[in-house]
C-alpha cells in the first residue's frame, strides 16, 4: 500500500485530478432576459476536503442552462452563511430576487454535512432550507439536487438537474455508449464496442437502456440493465432491426425492422417476445416515439413523398400526417405531458430543432446550427437536448423552450452523438 | 488501489488526447440539384469488409473494472489463405464488393452487372456461403433515417442477386445508414464514396 503511495503514477494521478475541471460550461443567452428571475449563490463556507468545482458553482450552472434564471455576481460581498448574517438590502441593491447561503462541513469518517437555506430577498424570508450528510462522492449529486430545490421553489415546476443522460461517444475507431449527469458530467461508459452504437433510450424507470449495435455485422437492438451491465438481443431479426422506443409502462418498446419488406414499425416485449406488427404498406417508417399515454406512437416516414412525422394509433390504422412545413421532418419526441412535438426540420440545408405545439399546429425552429440531430425532452419538459455539430466534431447541447437559452454540455476533446434525456 | 488508480487515470489520457478527424462544417441541401453530383468514385477499391468486432458493458454499481463478458462475438478472421480464396484475387470481379449509387437513388446501376453476376455464381457453386449486403447513406440527416434509407440500397442489391437465382437462405440484406463512412469528408466525391452497398461474405 505504501509502496502505491509513492509509486510516480499516483503523484501524477494525484496532480491531474487537483486541476479545476476544465470543461467551462458553454452559455449562450439571445433576446431579452425578460422574466428570469434573478438568484445570488453564495460560495458556501468550504471545509478541508472538498473539490472544485464548488456546489454553487454546479448548481448555479444548472439554473443558468434553464434559461429560467440568471445569477447574480455574488463576489466580492459579504458571505454569510445564516439568514441572521444577511444584509437583504445589499442583495437587493444587486437586483436579486433571492439568495442561497450555506455550509459545509466536515464529519467524521470522511463525509461531509452540507447545509443551504435559499431565502426571498424582498421579503426577507426563508423558502427552503436542507442539510444533508453526504460521502465524498456525492458532490456533484448534491449540488445538482440544491438545484432542484431552488427550482421547484422558484418556478413551481420540478427540477431536472438530477437526471441523467446517455449518449455516444467516439473516439478514433472505438465506440462507448455512456451515461452521465444531466449537465454532462461524471460521465460513466457501459458499453464499449470496436462497432458503432446508436438509438440509445432510457426505459420510463431509468434502470435499463434500449440500443443499437452494429458489432455482429448488422444492427441488432440490445437492452442492457444498468446495474449490472447484463443485456439481452431483444430484436436480432433477419435484416435489421433498429430505433427501439419504450412505451410508457415499460413493458414494451416499439422497433423497426426490415424483416418482412421495407423498414416498418413492430411492437415487441421488453423480454424479446410477443412481437406484432404495427405499420403495413412498403413505405419507409422508421423513428417510432410512444405518447406519454402509450395510446399512440409519432414516427417519421416518406409515405407522403418526403420525410414527415405522423402519428398513429398503437393499435393500428390509419396515420395522421403531424408535421407540414418544409421538405424534412425526422426524429420526433415528445413532451412528457405530451402537448409538444420536437424533431429536426431541414430549411436551406440546415438541420435545426423545431418545436410544435400539438394543439395548433404552431411551429417555432428553437436553434441556429446546422447539423442538429436526436432532440430529447428534460423529464420536467422544460429543456430539448440534441446533438449537432461544432468546429468539425459532435456535441450535445441543451435548449429551452423559447429557444433564448443554449447550453453546450460536451466537454472539449471528444466527439459526442446520439443523446437521450432519462429519468 | 492500483486498479482504481488506473480506472481515475485512463479517462484523463483518453479525454486528453482526443485527435478528431476534422471534417469541415458546410453543409449541403439535398434538394437543390447536386443530382448531378459525381458518382465516379472507383469502383475498383478493394474489399472494405469488417474488421473485429464484440462490445463489452458495464454495470454503473460497484468499480465497475470487471464488465461482464457478453456474448458479442468475436468474429475472426477464419484466416482463409489469400492465394487460395478467388474472392480475394484482385484480378476477378469476386473481389469487388461495393455498388454505389447516385444521390438520392436506390437503383443499382448497370455497370455493376458483371460484379453482380460473378457473386451469384460463387453463391450458386457454394450454397453453402451467405452474403450480408449492407446498405451505407451519406451523414447528412438523421442517423436512423439514414438507416432506413441504406436499407433500401441493401435491399436493391439482394434483389439484383436473388433475379440472379441466389437462394434467400444465402442473402441477407442489413443497413449501416450512415455508421461506416468510407470518406468522411464533406464533399460531394465524399458522399458519392459514402453512397454504397457493400457485400460482406459471412465467413470472412
Amino acid at each position: 500500500m505504501m509502496r502505491t503511495l509513492y509509486s510516480p503514477l499516483f503523484w501524477l494521478v494525484a496532480c491531474l485530478v487537483s486541476l479545476p475541471a476544465q470543461a467551462a460550461m458553454e452559455i449562450q443567452v439571445f433576446g431579452g432576459a425578460a422574466n428570469k428571475i434573478a438568484v445570488a449563490m453564495v460560495p458556501f463556507q468550504t471545509a478541508v476536503g472538498q473539490p472544485a468545482p464548488a456546489l454553487t458553482q454546479i448548481a448555479g450552472d444548472d439554473l443558468a442552462r434553464s434559461g429560467q434564471f440568471k445569477l447574480v455576481d455574488a463576489s466580492g460581498a459579504e458571505q454569510p452563511i445564516d439568514p441572521s448574517q444577511v444584509h437583504y438590502n445589499v442583495w437587493r441593491a444587486k437586483g436579486a430576487d433571492a439568495m442561497v447561503v450555506g455550509q459545509v462541513i466536515a464529519l467524521p469518517g470522511g463525509r461531509f454535512d452540507v447545509r443551504f437555506r435559499l431565502l426571498d430577498v424582498v421579503k426577507q424570508t426563508q423558502l427552503a432550507g436542507f442539510s444533508y450528510n453526504i460521502a465524498s462522492g456525492q458532490w456533484r449529486a448534491t449540488a445538482h439536487q440544491i438545484a432542484d430545490v431552488i427550482y421547484e421553489k422558484l418556478t413551481g415546476e420540478k427540477g431536472a438537474f438530477g437526471s441523467r443522460i446517455a449518449y455516444v461517444q467516439k473516439q478514433g475507431r472505438r465506440y462507448e455508449l455512456r451515461v452521465a449527469d444531466a449537465d454532462g458530467q461524471n460521465p460513466r461508459t457501459v458499453v464499449r464496442s470496436n462497432e458503432s452504437v446508436i438509438s440509445p433510450s432510457f426505459s420510463p424507470d431509468g434502470r435499463r437502456l434500449a440500443y443499437v449495435s452494429f458489432e455482429d455485422k448488422k444492427p441488432v437492438v440490445y437492452v442492457q440493465s444498468l446495474a449490472d451491465g447484463s443485456r439481452r438481443k431483444v430484436a436480432a431479426f433477419k435484416g435489421s432491426n433498429s430505433a427501439p422506443a419504450w412505451s410508457p409502462d415499460g413493458a414494451r418498446l416499439a422497433v423497426v425492422l426490415t424483416r418482412d419488406e421495407a423498414s416498418q414499425i413492430y411492437l415487441i416485449n421488453a423480454d424479446g417476445s410477443g412481437l406484432t406488427r404495427l405499420t403495413q404498406g412498403g413505405n419507409l417508417d422508421t423513428e417510432p416515439v410512444f405518447s406519454p399515454d402509450g395510446q399512440h406512437l409519432y414516427f417519421s416516414s416518406d409515405r407522403g413523398g418526403s420525410p414527415q412525422v405522423y402519428r398513429v394509433s398503437v393499435n393500428g390504422g390509419e396515420a395522421k400526417r403531424i408535421t407540414f412545413d418544409g421538405g424534412y421532418n425526422v426524429s420526433p419526441a415528445l413532451s412528457p405531458d405530451g402537448k409538444l412535438l420536437a424533431y429536426i426540420s431541414r430549411d436551406g440545408g440546415r438541420f435545426r430543432v423545431a418545436l410544435q405545439d400539438l394543439s395548433n399546429g404552431q411551429t417555432r425552429v428553437l436553434t441556429d446550427s446546422a447539423r442538429d440531430e436526436s432532440p430529447s425532452f428534460s423529464p420536467n419538459g422544460q429543456s430539448v437536448l440534441y446533438a449537432t455539430v461544432q468546429g468539425g466534431r459532435g456535441v450535445l447541447g441543451t435548449v429551452s423552450l423559447d429557444g433564448r437559452t443554449r447550453a453546450r454540455l460536451s466537454e472539449s476533446g471528444i466527439d459526442a452523438r446520439e443523446p437521450d434525456w432519462g429519468p | 488501489m492500483k486498479k482504481l488508480l488506473w480506472l481515475t487515470l485512463i479517462p484523463l489520457v483518453l479525454s486528453g488526447c482526443g485527435t478528431t478527424s476534422g471534417t469541415p462544417a458546410a453543409v449541403e441541401d439535398r434538394t437543390s440539384g447536386s443530382s448531378g453530383a459525381t458518382t465516379g468514385a472507383s469502383t475498383a477499391t478493394a474489399s472494405s469488409t469488417t474488421t473485429g468486432s464484440g462490445a463489452e458493458t458495464t454495470g454503473l454499481q460497484g468499480a465497475g473494472v470487471s464488465g461482464s463478458a457478453l456474448d458479442g462475438k468475436a468474429l475472426d478472421g477464419s484466416g482463409g489463405s489469400f492465394s487460395g480464396d478467388a474472392r480475394k484475387n484482385p484480378a476477378s470481379p469476386l473481389s469487388k464488393r461495393s455498388i454505389f449509387f447516385d444521390y438520392d437513388s436506390f437503383v443499382v446501376k448497370d455497370e455493376y452487372r458483371s460484379v453482380l453476376e460473378a457473386h451469384a455464381g460463387y453463391l450458386l457453386a457454394k450454397r453453402d456461403a451467405k452474403v450480408i449486403v449492407q446498405g451505407n447513406t451519406d451523414e447528412r440527416g438523421s442517423r436512423e433515417y439514414n438507416l432506413a434509407l441504406g436499407q433500401k440500397r441493401a435491399e436493391a442489391v439482394r434483389k439484383a442477386l436473388a433475379v440472379l437465382g441466389v437462394g434467400d437462405a444465402q442473402l441477407e440484406a442489413v443497413s449501416f445508414g450512415e455508421e461506416k463512412l468510407r470518406n468522411e469528408a464533406e464533399t460531394d466525391d465524399a458522399h458519392a464514396e459514402n453512397r454504397r452497398a457493400d457485400v460482406v461474405y459471412a465467413d470472412e
